[in-house]
């Protein structure tokens, strides 16, 4: 049975390539957005805070600081909207979910990049 | 109308072309085979009995193996009657899920998942009484009064109380279908559909 449900996931989600990253990394994110008729490209940069879930339902948050206030935003990583995604930095972080970012600011909220 | 015995896969979702997340239900569909016609002349009635998902010989009562050799089919596990199939219909004959495209609207009957003994504030949607300060204790989630005191002097009947929750039978009218599987007999509906994964449902247009 799980392996009907399997193939019909399969069937009706279209996969999807998108580079390796995890939490700590700074990405941007290019989305599309609808305005009236017109679509047109958005682009979304900030740290991958946790990943989440698997197969349609994963998801992954981005945080950035916008004028001074923390924004979180969520993408499902399946969804058609999400156009492509690039890697701008690997930061090196202990944790897969680094919610205690939400805490800091200034000096204390820099992620020290991972070297490979 | 048409109708099918199925079994309940699971639920998923998938996006649409807009990105919006739709949550739909896969439902594995027959084939099933009719195993008697009960006709107005010999039976009183009108009805098409269909059987689905088969069994083994050795785990079925001697007499529904006698039933199934009748109509000459394999032994099935799962036996209904449906009325009001459409076209000539004899005994044999496989109803598959072909006879469902992408946009029909169908109703699907399952047994709701149960949940045993419940209040009422869950089985029937009460508020519970009053607040949990000022002094109250143990009246958060009861029912409150049952009625007047001089006049009737007794509960009504039907009276909504606490009791057994689910387990019963439940249609869910108008499901869209979203895509049919012919090679692996799969139909995939939005939306939920009662029953646990396993359970057996109709769906119907």
């Amino acid at each position: 049975m799980e392996d009907l449900l399997k193939f019909a996931t399969d069937q009706l989600v279209a996969t999807k390539e998108l580079p390796e990253f995890i939490a700590g990394d700074t990405i941007t994110v290019h989305y599309k957005i609808k305005e009236g008729n017109k679509e047109r490209t958005q682009q979304y940069q900030g740290v991958v805070i946790q990943r989440k879930g698997t197969g349609v339902t994963e998801t992954f948050t981005v945080r950035k600081i916008s004028n001074g206030v923390g924004v979180e935003r969520i993408f499902p990583t399946l969804s058609p909207a999400i156009e492509k995604v690039a890697v701008d930095k690997k930061g090196k972080v202990r944790r897969a979910r680094i919610y205690y970012i939400r805490k800091r600011s200034g000096k204390s909220a820099r992620i020290k990049e991972r070297v490979i | 109308m048409s109708g099918i015995i199925g079994k309940k896969v699971g639920m998923t979702s998938f996006f649409t072309e807009g990105g919006k997340n739709v949550a739909c239900t896969v439902i594995q569909a027959g084939p099933c085979v009719v195993t008697q016609v009960k006709t107005l002349e010999k039976d009183g009635y009108q009805a098409v009995q269909l059987g689905f998902d088969d069994v083994k010989e050795k785990n079925v009562s001697k007499a529904m193996q006698g039933h199934f050799k009748k109509s000459g089919t394999s032994p099935k596990r799962k036996v209904l009657e449906f009325k009001g199939l459409e076209g000539e219909i004899k005994e044999g004959d496989v109803f598959n899920v072909t006879q469902f495209v992408e946009g029909d609207w169908v109703d699907v009957i399952g047994t709701s998942i149960g949940q045993g003994f419940q209040g009422v504030v869950k089985r029937h949607n009460f508020s519970g009484v009053g607040g949990a300060t000022h002094g109250q204790h143990n009246r958060l989630r009861a029912p409150g009064s049952m009625g007047a005191s001089s006049f009737p002097s007794r509960v009504w009947k039907g009276k909504r109380l606490a009791g057994r929750t689910g387990g019963d039978r439940v249609k869910v009218a108008n499901l869209e279908v979203l895509k049919v599987f012919p090679d692996k007999n799969l139909i995939v509906v939005k939306g939920a559909v009662p029953g646990h994964k396993g359970s057996y449902v109709i769906v119907e247009k």
